[in-house]
């Protein structure tokens, strides 16, 4: 909590369990403090929340909608469902077409057994893609001297976009296009290689939840991803303020 | 009475089958069991008139497989897709944003050093124009994600199979284990 602040502690439910937080929570901050799972896959501990990829929905008593869980704050007295048939049901569908809309071929991929999205594809018990897969042309960014970007690999999470921006400040990345066309873009849409921004930091690698961001030179599965360091840095700001 | 098993290749590197034989001795414990009437590692020509279990590696990717595809789910009481080809088209795929004429143009021309030349023998089935999973064309009842799958999952597979259970693989496998 920052130092002299006035904020308030407020009680709702978690899944029928009487829970208490800090009134600036959001619900999916109350679950992981208090152990419920819940997918998410543009979250990310330090980084600012979007409520891009839906998976973190829950049930709130009292309405129809499902609320994406990391930007939706609490309130007194709410009480919040994490795991229901039609949750599940919607996460395992946002996860098949995740999938099926670009070129996710896991067995070949510099992040197989350290992804995001083929860890929860599994969690969410998806033995297979029940849509049409869709198999888009997309290019491979190699043009950097350390890293690599793989637009097959992609789920536009804008992980890369948030830490770039808000932990590097180099705000080198961003999405240019609309729905099936977006793609994420280094500078004005040219190689990364070529961007005078790019600090070389390699953040936005290891944030990426998939293998779109990978360190040149890494084979099948070798990719492993560091994370924590975005909470931290993320805190140590606050704290210093 | 023995329980029927086939098992078929379409387009896929047999990593499957191979990980299907590197159950090694436990195989013997489910050969009193089956009957092994069609497969890649035996010697029957014809796919039998009904099978009880057929096992599928590969995806759906020319003309043959898909005829091949079509009746062995006519001729199986339990169509079982093993592997990532088989559920998810995984490699075979990869060439499917690219048009087939440019692919085998490719391969058979413009890599060619000696030869060059469009391979066209009436043994040999078009490419489909994409690469399939084995689902998007029939009706599948099992699914064995990994690539391959490892042995002790299709071992798991099989002896629940045979003991009228339904496995439950979610734990056991993924895309791309």
């Amino acid at each position: 909590m920052p130092n002299g602040s006035n904020i308030k502690v407020k009680t709702l439910k978690i899944d029928g369990k009487d829970v208490s937080a800090r009134e600036d929570q959001t619900i999916l901050d109350v679950c992981k403090e208090n152990g419920v799972f819940i997918p998410t896959l543009c979250h990310l501990e330090g980084l600012s929340n979007i409520g891009a990829c839906r998976l973190c929905m829950v049930e709130v008593e009292g309405s129809k909608k499902l609320f994406p869980s990391c930007t939706t704050a609490i309130t007194e007295g709410m009480s919040v469902i994490t795991q229901t048939d039609r949750l599940k049901h919607y996460r395992k569908m946002i996860l098949e077409l995740i999938f099926a809309e670009r070129n996710h071929t896991c067995s070949v991929c510099v992040s197989n057994s350290h992804c995001d999205l083929q860890y929860l594809g599994q969690k969410m018990g998806i033995d297979h893609v029940r849509v049409p897969y869709r198999f888009p042309k997309q290019s491979v960014d190699a043009s950097h001297p350390y890293f690599q970007l793989d637009h097959n690999r992609c789920i536009l999470c804008t992980r890369c976009v948030r830490v770039c921006e808000e932990i590097e400040g180099a705000h080198v990345w961003d999405v240019s296009g609309r729905g099936i066309n977006a793609k994420v873009i280094t500078d004005l849409n040219q190689p990364w290689g070529t961007s005078e921004t790019c600090t070389t930091c390699g953040k936005c690698v290891n944030v990426c939840p998939t293998g779109a961001l990978s360190d040149k030179g890494r084979s099948v599965a070798e990719m492993t991803k560091r994370r924590e360091f975005v909470a931290l840095l993320a805190n140590r700001r606050k704290e210093k303020v | 009475m023995k329980v029927k098993i086939a098992t078929v290749w379409l387009d896929g590197c047999s990593g499957c089958h191979m990980s299907f034989l590197d159950m090694d001795e436990r195989i013997l414990s489910i050969a009193d069991k089956i009957e092994l009437v069609y497969s890649p590692l035996v010697d029957h020509k014809t796919f039998p008139d009904m099978v009880d279990v057929t096992i599928v590696e590969g995806a759906v990717a020319s003309t043959d497989d898909l005829a091949k595809i079509k009746k062995i789910r006519a001729h199986s009481k339990i169509l079982i897709a093993l592997g990532d080809c088989a559920v998810n088209a995984n490699v075979p795929s990869m060439r499917n944003p690219i048009p087939v004429d440019e692919i085998i143009n490719r391969a058979y021309v413009e890599n060619a050093l000696i030869n060059k030349d469009m391979p066209v023998h009436p043994a040999l089935p078009p490419l489909l124009k994409r690469v399939m999973p084995v689902h998007e064309v029939v009706k599948v009842d099992l699914f064995i994600q990994g690539c391959p799958p490892k042995n002790d999952t299709i071992f798991f597979a099989i002896a629940e199979l045979l003991e009228g259970r339904v496995p439950d693989l979610t734990t056991m496998t993924r895309f791309g284990a």
